[in-house]
């Protein structure tokens, strides 16, 4: 009751202040809101501010938002503050006067996102004619979030005076989202609802939900009002007969705890209803006992199922539209079907774009293995720890050079020239001793997998390192809302495509790639024509190996640099160029395609558990193996042989 | 088998080693069990007792590895998932076993008796709580009953291994592309258990699993001293398995197949039921050899059978020697104990000047490059140096 | 590396200190065994810890040690292999005979370690937030549990930033899945449909998040307020961070909460585009107290002044600090008699408040919402009194009529409707 008053007094209190007091008053009168502001109290100060009229009262509500306003805790007034360093200068709201002081004497105040967003709603009548076009952004912004009927006519009047088109044009589209919603007038709405046809954007179809928003309900005769269906109760009968229950329209059922504590409660000479205690260990003789004491009138009656069919059958389950105009709701029904349609072949092709991007991801992983594997048949179980190598790279350089689009130029040919290198010794030291024992090398690349990943870890540390791209590749590509695809994905498609060019060219248009090509079909005679094939083998691993390299800057780019990053790929990879079919750049290239586009396919079938695609992928290659064990496109040469 | 056409020597005056190992096993058994805290010396702790039979089950699972890559050839990176689901199928009896006695215990102070329902919905609700589910999933049918789990120790892995194996030897699926083949299989099943809906607790696993229904009673000192003798046990009857079958005339087929599988299919042998023989039957005993693991592990869980595990295997076997059963049951020994003590700060770190060396970071590196040079240089392992050592003398 | 020599020397520094107090005559040393990863995947959070625990132990010594002995820690590596966890804390129990244990991080290597706590009747204290359903005689849980971290951070997306859609995006492991079930639950409660939940999980170190942001978009498009609560765990946070700045995502359009990223997992990251998401906590490293200012200038000074501080780390000072003062209020550091002692134990957190340990061993803490700023720390927004740690949630059927207190019923897992106890040891 007190409060009440309180409040009524405040009410009063603020109107006749706000005719003739200052936003210090103001915010004095609400000074708990505005110190500890939440979204559901914070209203009373905006609404006061606003209808003040005061000129500071916008810069006032923007300086909040920002979090540059602070309390003075000894006087509890509002100032505006800049800081530097540990002193502020801070400037009195009114009159603007300013002043300097230290930190201590003053509390910040943090207004949450919540409420940064009513401020944001409060503030927009005020830019959306401000001559600056960041504020009428902001305007726009707030009321693409949050519409109200009430900007419908600010907005409409701030049309006109709009000289920036692309504003002017976000405009004219909130008129129209906003009019579709509130407009006064049904043949305004529905010729809004209309004009929405072709627009699938998220923001359109929000507006459209909203207007069709509807609540579920249940009666005993046929509804009034706008009703969007009738349900059949039969397709949920638990449900729908818990709507019954709460409509207070039929018994609730006793669930099984309920029995056994009424049959405790009722027990008399080790007896209930009848039944000896020691039978009660059976749930027919439970429900026996408990319909006794149900027909004694101690306990209400157990709701059996038959109960339950008779009273969904004689109630009626709609959904009521909270819109009570049919024509606007039909028109957008109508509207919200067309749109859904495309929206559904944007989806799935957005959905194509996913698996066309993970598609590249897999085949730049899997390219280098595709060389070492595929050319030379050596089982490289360290490629995992190059593509490691070259993240880390790219993060080395980024620590020496800031600069981030020069730091990824210099980035991606370093990470090839030390995998390059890397791969070459190894090639030298270990795997030349092994091209014999295929099996072997396996084991031996094993071996140097998990010290190169150890000695990762001890230099770097466990902990993720950054690798951040430049800005012109952070964003998206948008194409509508629901065609996006972010350009560093692009970029990865873009990498794969030059890779695998680039691999094409140098194996089928230099020397080298004869060579390569010529040591792969037979070594012996490669050798006697003059090729050697030490040399041969040793480019052939290292040029694998650069590519899982500049591999691995792309990957760090887009997901995360670790240690372990390299072991995320590696049995992929392998699948991805066994399925492929081994030997072939163009089987790596389907192999890439077949894996990213079913892994999406499977995703898309259950989205709630990408683990669950994963699996069945696997399951997937598996099965795939056994009816082409060469892959898909079959190998020719050495990998052949085996 | 066919010993009436060919006159040959006795079994053990053949294979002197499994007389030696045996004898040294069974050496080294009493002396543990007589040190051990349950006979009151305790020199022996009962987690060391505990290490030492994990480390029993290792060589008897790397006994098998041994035979399927080291005699027949085929460098399979699946056999710790069959380890993983033996131990899943033992795990299962032994956490319903013991949530039920709980239950009971908890739900017989009630004055009215419990339904069977009721009995059910609290074992689900205690074990499967803790995954935010009390459905018991329907590969639980059987939990309840130790007999049946304890053939599915033995079944599962079986017919695992056999479906999967006659698939892929009947497309002639072999050398690296079975490794893959076979590790992508750990990987499925592994990514597969890590789903809580996969209805084995997920990411949580078994646990408990040390805590054997019945023998509450009697401490850990002394189940822990049951299972390390069983483990004995088993590895005694799995090595005089192995060393009968590569012994005999079937040995030798297998590893002619492992030499030249062409020329032995020519030979008119039908090459596939040989691998199949011998992929099952490692299978099996690597799923024995899970199911003596995980009570003395206390929690299995799908980490357990990632892939890297089964690598680690084929490490073990490759240190120790292949093609020698003795070399596995060396290499698994001594590398999973060198890398607990390593790894447990058990070896004193080295001051460089500049750098401090320590063994927790190092060691992997160290084992990485070890395994580099034993298969360059040592490609027969341990077991080989032992060779050299006893044709020497 | 060279960080640890500096530390080493400050610890050599502390014992001289401490000279006076270990030269008495200790019949039995105080042993502090640390059991976390020091290697393998968990390393990357838990070595963290490990140093917390030293730098601890150091403070202790030079402070004159507790009842006149030396405090000793035993540390060792379980290697992130859960099952080395029940091993190793077997180890130091029986061999190396610690008093107390401070350690574990993921919640499957508590529950390796439990049923040898119980067996042997050790003590350790488990300091990371877990899903709860849980309270062992032998365990004091001082990380936050479901109601001391995701349900305050629910309610203030519903009431403060008014979210009407919910995207719980998860790790596919326990905490994730225990944590969004109890969410479900209470958001259905709260009156929230269950359509408008939707529930993901993925793998460890997943990377490919595109679909699944674009998912969360589609969320939007009947126009309700769309939140994520994300219970992603370690690396994942990072594509998925990346996923949502390059999608263009502000925390104006979609705000993000997460349970598992703190200052840590940030410096792992950019975060100059994801200003404005959020996180829940206990702590964060910019609590304004003189305390953390103390706590943060020490751990810096210790370990270089890159690293930062974050919740787990609190939970083990208070943890810590708390078992110091009950040994000291038992006299003893027999496990039973510190066990009475810690019940009601008060110790100041770093935040501000008190921290008080509750019979059912959780502790009542305050919760923190921070929005993420462009320098990778937390800016606290909301701070709540102290809430106290519920063992077993209220918001799932099977659990609500459990309780849990050790001091009066004496049992973990009391019935409160059927009045009995379930177990006296935990289910693990």
């Amino acid at each position: 009751m007190i409060r009440v008053l309180i409040s009524l007094t405040w009410l009063l209190a603020s109107v006749s202040v706000a005719a003739s007091q200052d936003v210090q008053s103001i915010l004095q009168t609400h000074a708990e809101e505005v110190a500890k502001p939440s979204r559901k109290s914070v209203s009373v100060v905006l609404d006061d501010l606003v209808a003040s009229g005061l000129p500071q009262a916008p810069e006032f509500l923007e300086q909040w938002a920002e979090r540059n306003v602070w309390r003075n805790n000894a006087t509890g007034l509002f100032v505006i503050v800049t800081e530097e360093g540990d002193d502020l200068t801070f400037r009195d709201i009114d009159s603007g006067e300013t002043g300097t002081a230290s930190e201590d004497g003053f509390t910040q105040l943090r207004p949450n996102g919540g409420v940064r967003r009513v401020i944001g709603t409060a503030l927009v009548q005020f830019q959306l004619s401000d001559p600056d076009p960041a504020r009428r952004q902001s305007a726009l912004d707030s009321i693409a979030r949050r519409g109200e009927a009430s900007q419908l006519e600010p907005l409409v009047a701030s049309l006109a005076g709009e000289d920036d088109p692309a504003l002017r044009a976000r405009k004219e589209q909130l008129i129209t989202f906003l009019t579709a919603r509130f407009g006064e007038d049904t043949d305004a709405r529905v010729a809004a609802i209309e004009s929405l046809s072709a627009d699938t954007s998220v923001e359109a179809r929000a507006v459209l939900s909203q207007i069709l928003s509807a609540n579920a309900g249940v009666a005993t005769d046929t509804p009034e009002g706008n009703i969007a269906r009738i349900l059949d109760p039969m397709e949920d009968p638990t449900a729908s007969y818990g709507q019954l229950v709460d409509a207070g329209l039929a018994p609730p059922i006793v669930p099984v705890g309920a029995v056994r504590s009424a049959l405790e409660a009722n027990i008399v000479d080790g007896r209930v209803g009848g039944v000896p205690l020691a039978q009660l260990g059976d749930q027919d003789m439970r429900n026996m006992a408990y319909g006794a004491l149900a027909a004694d009138g101690t306990v209400p009656p157990l709701v059996t199922q038959d109960d339950i069919t008779v009273a969904l059958e004689n109630a009626v389950f709609f959904e009521r539209y909270s819109e009570e105009d049919t024509t606007v709701t039909d028109a957008a029904r109508a509207t919200l079907d067309a749109i859904e349609t495309r929206v559904g072949l944007e989806q799935t092709f957005d959905l194509a774009l996913d698996g066309l991007s993970l598609a590249s991801i897999y085949f730049l992983a899997a390219i280098g293995l595709a060389i070492t594997f595929g050319q030379m048949g050596v089982i490289n179980m360290a490629h995992g720890e190059f593509i490691m190598m070259g993240a880390y790279t790219g993060y080395v350089v980024q620590l020496f050079v800031p600069d981030y689009t020069v730091s990824l130029l210099v980035a991606l040919p370093l990470a090839f020239a030390v995998t390059f290198g890397a791969g070459v010794a190894m090639e030298r030291l270990v795997i030349r001793h092994l091209y014999h024992r295929p099996l072997e090398t396996l084991l031996a690349t094993f071996g140097i997998s998990i010290a190169l990943q150890q000695i990762a870890k001890n230099i770097f540390g466990t902990q993720a390192r950054p690798l951040t791209s430049p800005d012109w590749l952070g964003g998206a590509l948008v194409i509508s809302d629901n065609i996006q695809i972010s350009y560093i994905r692009i970029a990865i498609f873009v990498f794969a495509l030059l890779f695998l060019c680039l691999l094409l060219f140098i194996l089928n248009r230099t020397r080298l790639g004869l060579e390569v090509r010529a040591v792969n079909q037979n070594p012996g005679m490669a050798a006697s024509m003059g090729i050697n094939p030490d040399r041969i083998n040793m480019m052939t691993f290292g040029l694998g190996s650069g590519i899982a390299g500049v591999a691995g800057v792309g990957i760090g780019l887009y997901a995360q640099v670790t240690s372990e990053m390299g072991a995320n790929y590696i049995v992929q990879s392998f699948m991805t160029v066994v399925v492929g079919g081994v030997g072939s750049v163009f089987g790596t290239l389907a192999g890439a395609g077949l894996i990213g586009f079913l892994q999406k396919g499977i995703e898309w079938l259950n989205p709630s558990n990408t683990l669950a695609a994963q699996t069945y992928m696997i399951l997937f290659i598996i099965l795939f193996i056994q009816f082409r064990p060469k892959g898909i496109v079959a190998p020719k040469g050495r990998a052949a042989a085996d | 088998m066919t010993k009436e056409h060919t006159p040959r020597t006795s079994f053990v005056a053949r294979n002197p080693s499994v007389l030696y190992l045996l004898m040294a096993l069974g050496l080294f058994t009493a002396v543990v069990a007589v040190l051990s805290e349950a006979t009151g010396v305790g020199l022996i702790s009962t987690s060391f007792v505990k290490t030492l039979g994990k480390t029993l089950c290792l060589c008897l699972i790397a006994i098998a590895m041994d035979v399927v890559w080291g005699y027949c050839g085929i460098l399979s990176l699946g056999h710790f998932a069959f380890f993983g689901i033996g131990g899943y199928a033992i795990g299962m009896w032994l956490m319903y076993a013991r949530t039920e006695i709980i239950v009971a215990e908890s739900l017989a102070g009630q004055v009215i008796p419990p339904t069977p329902q009721e009995i059910s919905d609290a074992i689900g609700n205690q074990i499967f709580g803790v995954v935010g589910s009390s459905e018991f999933p329907l590969i639980w049918a059987f939990a309840d009953s130790l007999f049946i789990q304890l053939a599915f120790v033995v079944l599962v892995p079986g017919l695992l291994a056999l479906i999967f194996g006659w698939l892929a030897f009947r497309s002639r699926v072999t050398g690296v592309y079975l490794s893959i083949l076979t590790q992508a299989m750990t990987l499925a099943l592994s990514l597969y258990l890590f789903q809580n809906d996969s209805g084995l607790r997920g990411n949580n696993g078994l646990s408990g699993l040390q805590n054997v229904p019945g023998l509450a009673d009697s401490g850990q000192d002394v189940v822990s001293l049951a299972f390390f003798l069983a483990s004995a046990l088993a590895l005694a009857l799995g090595y005089l398995l192995f060393a009968w079958i590569t012994d005999s005339k079937l040995g030798n087929i297998i590893q002619a197949i492992r030499d030249d599988e062409s020329r032995v299919r020519f030979l008119g042998y039908h090459v596939e039921s040989y691998k199949l023989f011998v992929f099952t039957i490692t299978a099996i005993v690597a799923g024995i050899a899970g199911a003596l693991y995980y009570p003395q592990a206390g929690i299995i869980n799908p980490a357990e059978i990632a892939p890297i595990a089964s690598i680690y295997l084929a490490v073990w076997v490759a240190i120790g020697g292949r093609g020698r059963l003795y070399g596995a049951v060396i290499g698994a020994a001594l590398v999973s104990l060198l890398s607990s003590w390593f790894t447990g700060g058990g070896a004193p770190s080295i001051n460089l000047g500049f750098y401090t060396i320590q063994w927790v970071d190092w060691w992997l590196v160290l084992l990485g490059g070890t395994f580099v040079l034993v298969t360059l240089f040592a490609p027969k392992g341990i077991g080989g140096l032992f060779d050299k050592l006893v044709r020497k003398s | 590396m060279k960080l640890v020599t500096k530390y080493t020397l400050g610890a050599a520094a502390a014992a001289l200190i401490a000279g006076s107090v270990s030269a008495q005559d200790c019949a039995d040393p105080i042993k502090v065994g640390v059991l976390h990863s020091l290697s393998g995947t968990m390393a990357i959070s838990e070595t963290t810890l490990k140093d917390t625990m030293e730098l601890l132990i150091a403070q202790q010594n030079a402070a004159g040690g507790l009842l006149g002995c030396e405090i000793e820690a035993v540390v060792v590596d379980p290697a992130s292999d859960w099952p080395l966890f029940a091993e190793k804390a077997r180890e130091l129990l029986t061999v190396s005979e610690v008093d107390v244990i401070f350690g574990s991080w993921t919640s499957v290597s508590r529950k390796s370690a439990l049923p040898v706590l119980e067996e042997l009747n050790g003590l350790m204290f488990y300091p990371v937030q877990y899903e709860g359903e849980e309270s062992s005689k032998n365990v004091f849980y001082t990380g936050a549990a479901p109601n001391q971290q995701a349900i305050p951070a629910t309610d203030y997306f519903l009431e403060e930033l008014g979210v009407e859609k919910f995207a719980l995006l998860g790790t596919d492991y326990v905490y994730p899945r225990t944590t969004n079930n109890i969410l479900e639950q209470y958001l259905i409660d709260a009156g929230i449909p269950e359509e408008n939940i939707f529930v993901n999980y993925t793998p460890f170190g997943h990377s490919d998040w595109s679909t699944i942001v674009a998912d969360v978009v589609e969320l939007g498009a009947d126009g309700s307020q769309v939140g994520v609560i994300s219970t992603i765990n370690g690396d994942a946070n990072i594509g998925f961070y990346k996923e949502l700045a390059a999608a263009g995502i502000s925390a104006d359009d979609i705000p993000v909460v997460a349970f598992s990223v703190g200052e840590e997992e940030l410096s792992g990251l950019d975060t100059s585009n994801l200003v404005g998401h959020l996180a829940a906590w206990n702590y964060f490293q910019s609590a304004d107290t003189e305390a953390n200012a103390e706590w943060v200038a020490a751990w810096k000074e210790a370990m270089g002044e890159e690293r930062v501080t974050n919740d787990p780390m609190e939970a083990h000072y208070i943890g810590f600090n708390m078992w110091v003062n009950a040994v000291t209020d038992a006299g003893t550091t027999d496990v039973d008699a510190v066990r009475e002692a810690m019940y009601g134990q008060e110790f100041p957190n770093l935040t501000g408040g008190t921290a008080v340990m509750l019979p059912n061993h959780h502790l009542a803490k305050p919760v923190l919402i921070g929005e993420i700023t462009a320098d990778g720390q937390f800016d606290i927004i909301s701070q709540t009194e102290e809430v106290p740690g519920d063992a077993w949630t209220d918001f799932l059927p099977e659990s609500a009529v459990l309780v849990s207190d050790w001091k009066d019923l004496g049992c973990g897992m009391y019935n409160t409707e059927t009045k009995t106890c379930v177990q006296l040891t935990s289910n693990y």
